[in-house]
């Protein structure tokens, strides 16, 4: 099953590296990664989606646990939450027809065209991953230069937050 | 007080209480070396490969319980510990390894004698730092012991640059640390220890399964006092052998695959298994489809990741296996008289059969000598009270199986990584720790040629350890699978131009004995064991051919144990 696990860990160099290190050495999935750092400098944060077993997912969460650098974890797909993922392509609007039907499907997903030159258009698209999936697959009339996604970024519904102690 | 970086390193050593550094400098590490110099506190070994140096610390830590401490210099120095970083990590030993690196300005620049040493060492590592900060050096050096000695304990690798060493800060060193991302838990939970004395106490077909994490938290004693209350039949793994006395009427020797019959029967048979310190290793379960199909299993790990990691768990209890044990035996005490008595005394019945079988008897031969015999003669010189390490193969097993410990701490080997080349630098470590002791090296004619230049080690730190060699001129434990598995094709396994090992350690200013005749085994070894100021290293030729029984092999169950030629028929017809 997919999971979404959400990660605090210090703010030090090589901490990701650990984490991926982790994932390859004991060979589990990895379908995306991605960290930056909180409001707090001295803690990151990272959304892990994974796929495994139940008891897969527990050994993942057991090791990540064990990592020195982890202060707290939670895979928020246990309980209600949201996921989100920004992606962003860029398609060639050579002629009028092109730019307007690009222009439709944009708004139709509610999506934003952030760059403009003489042949290309940059769109932002944020959303579930289905969303971004579905923007996509929309798209199949116009032909892709490029496109990169996020990965999704995790939080869980209502008051469950995932915070860290205070520094001691 | 204002010091000079390797100064502040040296100083946090002293204030950690260490005793001795084992290590090997280089130009990386001279700025640290000179502050080793100018002090006289901390005794350095002088190995003659970094791969020793981990090892003799490593084999301090085990027999002490307190951290190992090595110092090498970057590059090659760092590379050459891996083996022994490794072997630590994968035993949970207590160990912190000092790497010099080259100076910050330098890394990532491919410099002279540069490694990424934590990138190099990381999946082999507790936890590592990259010293970044000279002011950081004392707080950063309190947190390695605190991570190396607490919890599930390991080796952990602080990287420092040479500058680092150069430039001075106020030298403070804490005297304890709070991390917020590491908090292991020691105490076990009460509700989980009470549920899991509850199926104990509804057992009637039990065992009691220990392991190496017993002997890391000094729960010998605990466990001892445990098996008394229940006097539930016990076994161990090769990691925990002596934390529960061999002599215990209730222990019934080593599991696994070299194992006796009775303890491998009583783990496929059993209704409930305690689990304690152990980790369900494959060298221990066999085929993990076969094992133990009945039994509802009690866990007590400090791992929480242990747990539960190849065999679903009943009742998983996370916490130090001494703090736990102490408090389910206090528990005990009231409510022992719950255990059904007739069922388990049935149980025993059983298990009296299963160790009719004598699993570990082997036959003499009065013109070669038998390697088993070695060891329990052994065993009889040293009154069963030397620390004993080996290094990897048959004669490790046949140690394990033959010498019988009684005490924890005193039987020392890489048991997860399964390292050749630990039992000498081990044995080095040990004896400097306990220089009063009798420090034995059972080792082999293949295993003990990888850390083979340690000997002049000794010699210069006067060591008098008996390195025991079991030489069949083959790399026993290969040749024997080749022989049951691929058809006696002996595909590099045997040992051709072997040194002459009396020449070989009497060049290297040591006593060397060689024994060929079984009838003059016993006056060897007395001889060899009289000189008590001497490292003695004894050649004993032993049979060629001689195979370890009992035997799992791969892909079987506890309930298929390969008996020793004899006894195979008889075997066999049971099973059908």
């Amino acid at each position: 099953m997919r999971r979404i696990i959400a990660v605090l860990l210090e703010n030090e160099s090589g901490a990701l590296s650990r984490v991926a290190g982790l994932f390859s050495a004991r060979g589990y999935n990895i379908e995306s990664l991605t960290v930056a750092p909180t409001d707090d400098q001295s803690l990151s944060r990272m959304t892990i989606v994974t796929s495994g077993t139940d008891a897969i997912i527990e050994q993942i969460t057991k090791q990540l646990n064990k990592l020195i650098d982890v202060v707290k974890l939670r895979d928020l797909t246990e309980g209600r939450h949201l996921g989100r993922e920004l992606m962003l392509v860029k398609v060639c609007a050579a002629n009028i027809d092109q730019k307007d039907e690009i222009k439709r499907l944009v708004d139709i997903f509610r999506g934003h065209i952030i760059d403009v030159t003489e042949s290309t258009y940059t769109l932002e698209m944020t959303g579930s991953s289905e969303k971004v999936d579905a923007f996509l697959e929309a798209l199949s009339q116009i032909e892709l230069v490029e496109v990169v996604r996020s990965g999704i970024l995790g939080i869980s519904r209502g008051k469950n937050a995932l915070k860290a102690p205070p520094l001691s | 007080m204002i010091l000079k970086g390797a100064d502040i390193l040296v100083r946090c050593l002293q204030d950690e209480g260490i005793e001795y550094i084992f290590g090997y400098p280089g130009g990386a590490a001279l700025h640290i070396y000179d502050a080793v110099y100018r002090q006289d506190k901390i005794k350095h070994i002088l190995v003659r490969h970094e791969q020793g140096a981990t090892h003799a610390a490593d084999g301090y830590a085990r027999a002490t319980g307190k951290a190992g401490v090595v110092l090498v210099t970057s590059g090659p120095g760092v590379t050459n510990t891996v083996t022994g970083i490794a072997t630590a990590f994968m035993d949970s030993i207590p160990m912190v390894v000092i790497t010099a690196q080259v100076s910050s300005h330098l890394i990532g620049d491919d410099a002279f004698q540069e490694v990424d040493t934590v990138g190099i060492t990381r999946p082999c590592v507790k936890h590592n730092f990259l010293v970044k900060d000279v002011n950081q050096l004392a707080e950063t050096m309190k947190k390695a012991f605190y991570v190396a000695t607490s919890g599930r304990p390991g080796p952990v690798v602080v990287d420092v640059p040479k500058d680092i060493t150069a430039q001075t800060a106020e030298y403070k060193y804490p005297k304890t640390i709070n991390m917020r991302s590491y908090q292991p838990r020691t105490k076990g939970h009460i509700k989980q220890i009470e549920r899991g004395i509850e199926i104990l106490l509804q057992a009637k077909k039990p065992i009691i399964y220990s392991g190496g994490g017993v002997v890391i938290a000094n729960a010998g004693p605990a466990l001892t006092q445990l098996v008394d209350i229940l006097k539930f039949p016990s076994t161990s793994t090769l990691m925990g052998l002596g934390a529960i006395p061999a002599s215990n009427p209730c222990f019934l020797g080593m599991l696994g695959m070299h194992g006796t019959y009775e303890s491998n029967m009583a783990m496929y048979e059993c209704d409930v298994m305690l689990a304690i310190g152990a980790r369900f290793d494959d060298r221990v379960t066999g085929e993990l489809a076969k094992f133990s199909p009945n039994s509802k299993i009690v866990q007590i790990d400090i791992d929480p990741a242990s747990i539960g990691k190849n065999v679903a768990v009943e009742v998983p209890i996370v916490g130090d296996c001494n703090e736990v044990l102490l408090v389910m035996n206090e528990q005990l005490k009231t409510k022992v008289d719950k255990i059904d008595r007739a069922a388990v005394e049935q149980w025993w019945e059983i298990i009296n059969q299963w160790k009719t079988k004598d699993s570990l008897a082997y036959d003499l031969d009065d013109k070669v000598i038998k390697p088993q015999y070695v060891v329990q003669k052994l065993l009889e010189i040293t009154k069963g009270d030397a620390y004993i390490t080996s290094d990897v193969g048959q004669h490790q097993m046949w140690a394990a199986q033959y010498y019988t410990f009684e005490q924890p701490r005193r039987w020392i080997n890489s048991g997860g990584l399964g390292t050749m080349g630990f039992g000498l630098p081990a044995a080095m470590g040990v004896q400097l720790a306990f220089p009063h002791e009798v420090v034995v090296c059972i080792t082999g004619d293949a295993s003990i040629q990888m850390c083979l230049q340690e000997l002049s080690t000794c010699l210069q730190y006067g060591l008098p350890i008996k390195i025991i060699n079991l030489n069949n001129q083959y790399m026993g434990m290969v040749r024997q699978w080749q022989e049951f598995f691929y058809d006696r094709r002996y595909s590099h396994s045997y040992m051709d131009a072997l040194p002459d090992f009396v020449k070989l350690a009497e060049s290297y200013g040591h006593i060397g004995m060689r024994v060929e005749d079984p009838g003059q085994v016993d006056d060897v070894l007395e001889a060899a064991f009289s000189m008590k100021d001497r490292l003695v290293f004894v050649d004993v030729i032993t049979d060629r051919t001689e195979n370890v029984y009992p035997m799992i092999a791969a892909g079987k169950g506890h309930n298929e144990m390969h008996l020793k030629p004899g006894d195979q028929d008889a075997q066999e017809r049971e099973l059908a």
